[in-house]
């Protein structure tokens, strides 16, 4: 079926009948995988779903790091089943890191929205529709799913690690005074353009990544709004969260304390040229006076 | 300038003006009520601010929402995904 269907051109350079005011919006869902061979079908199932019982113009693109467990044989199948104007595959060698999977993933994405969320059910298709309502409430450059406010939450989480959740959410509140109630998370909506030019610009990994993005974002003035999503984490028991854990998110909130409006180049010297700080202050203090 | 500059900032002001008016050392004599109010005013501002933490992070953890229906919704549409994917030709 999919070898001699004709290519579409993407929707956005379509002639809609009405003109151009009627152009269609369309939600690109960048889906990274590592070892997801059970969930990602189960997650492909629920975005279908989500999207056609809404009526929604999207896509998936599934961005595997040659998972050793073969997620990248059930994402064929699954571009079999839902086509290949609907499933986008986008697979890599190995796992080089989230930022650069967002940029492969966008390279190919025809919509003029991200969707980014994580593929191991934690997050569920069902609140996209309603990021894409709030985000045309308020015309907001990003929209970002909360489990603080309203009747966001969570499932599966214990006392301890509740605690450590909030209390880690109130020291960036009260620190970084970020407008933005969860600042971790990970289930978001972006236009495409703005995504663009935050990943740019962010140096982090891991979670200090999705927190940088949201404190560059505030200081280039996008705004942001929020809606309650419940995230249901299944994996909890399997990952420990010990002071390792703890100490690079020390780290990761002092380098988001220590972030400038212009470039920071003096973080980017360090991890370019794997410098320490005096070193990193010294070459461009020699670079500057030889320009002199 | 950074929220790190802004915080270092805002307390070598506060400070500075604190130590002024306790020291005297603008040449101001402020009433005695008033300095025995000012000198301990960082100690009760910081254990303030510590009870307030404190209360906020236990309240916010009292009230973290538990989310066990969308715990089973999510469990019945895995079967449910499941079910179907099967029908279309998903090997497992």
């Amino acid at each position: 079926m999919a070898s001699v269907e004709p290519r579409r051109p993407p929707a956005s350079s379509r002639q809609e009948p009405e003109g151009r005011s009627g152009r269609q919006d369309k939600y690109s869902v960048l889906l990274p995988t590592y070892n997801e061979r059970e969930n990602l079908p189960l997650i492909v199932w629920l975005l279908v779903k989500s999207f056609s019982e809404s009526g929604i113009n999207y896509e998936i693109i599934i961005i595997d790091d040659g998972s050793p467990d073969g997620t990248k044989d059930v994402a064929e199948q699954l571009e079999k089943i839902y086509g290949p104007d609907k499933i986008l595959l986008k697979p890599r060698e190995k796992k080089l890191g989230l930022g650069t999977a967002y940029i492969h993933g966008m390279e190919h994405a025809t919509g003029n929205y991200i969707v980014i969320m994580d593929a191991d059910l934690s997050h569920h298709p069902k609140f996209i529709p309603e990021f894409i309502r709030k985000q045309k409430e308020g015309n907001f450059d990003i929209v970002s799913g909360t489990r603080y406010k309203g009747n966001g939450g969570v499932y599966g989480w214990d006392l301890k690690r509740k605690l450590i959740s909030r209390g880690a959410n109130f020291i960036t509140q009260v620190l970084l005074r970020p407008g933005v109630s969860d600042l971790t998370g990970s289930f978001r909506l972006y236009r495409k353009e703005v995504l663009q030019k935050l990943i740019e610009k962010c140096i982090s990994k891991g979670y200090v990544f999705q927190m940088e993005m949201i404190v560059r974002a505030r200081q280039m003035d996008y705004t942001i709004g929020e809606v309650p999503i419940s995230f249901v984490d299944r994996v909890y028991g399997e990952s420990k969260l010990g002071g390792n854990e703890i100490v690079s998110f020390l780290k990761g909130l002092l380098t988001l304390l220590l972030l400038h409006k212009r470039k920071l180049f003096i973080y980017a010297y360090r991890v370019h040229f794997n410098l320490n700080i005096k070193e990193a202050w010294l070459l461009i203090f020699i670079k500057r006076t030889l320009k002199a | 300038m950074t929220k790190l500059a802004q915080w270092l900032w805002a307390l070598v002001l506060l400070g500075s003006a604190w130590a002024a008016l306790t020291m005297g050392a603008l040449g101001l004599e402020l009433p005695s009520p008033c300095r025995e109010v000012l000198w301990p005013l960082p100690a009760y501002l910081l254990v303030s601010a510590g009870c307030y933490a404190l209360g906020t992070v236990g309240y916010r953890v009292a009230t973290f929402h538990d989310c066990e229906d969308a715990a089973r919704e999510l469990q019945s549409q895995i079967q449910e995904a499941r079910a179907d994917l099967t029908r279309r030709g998903l090997r497992f």
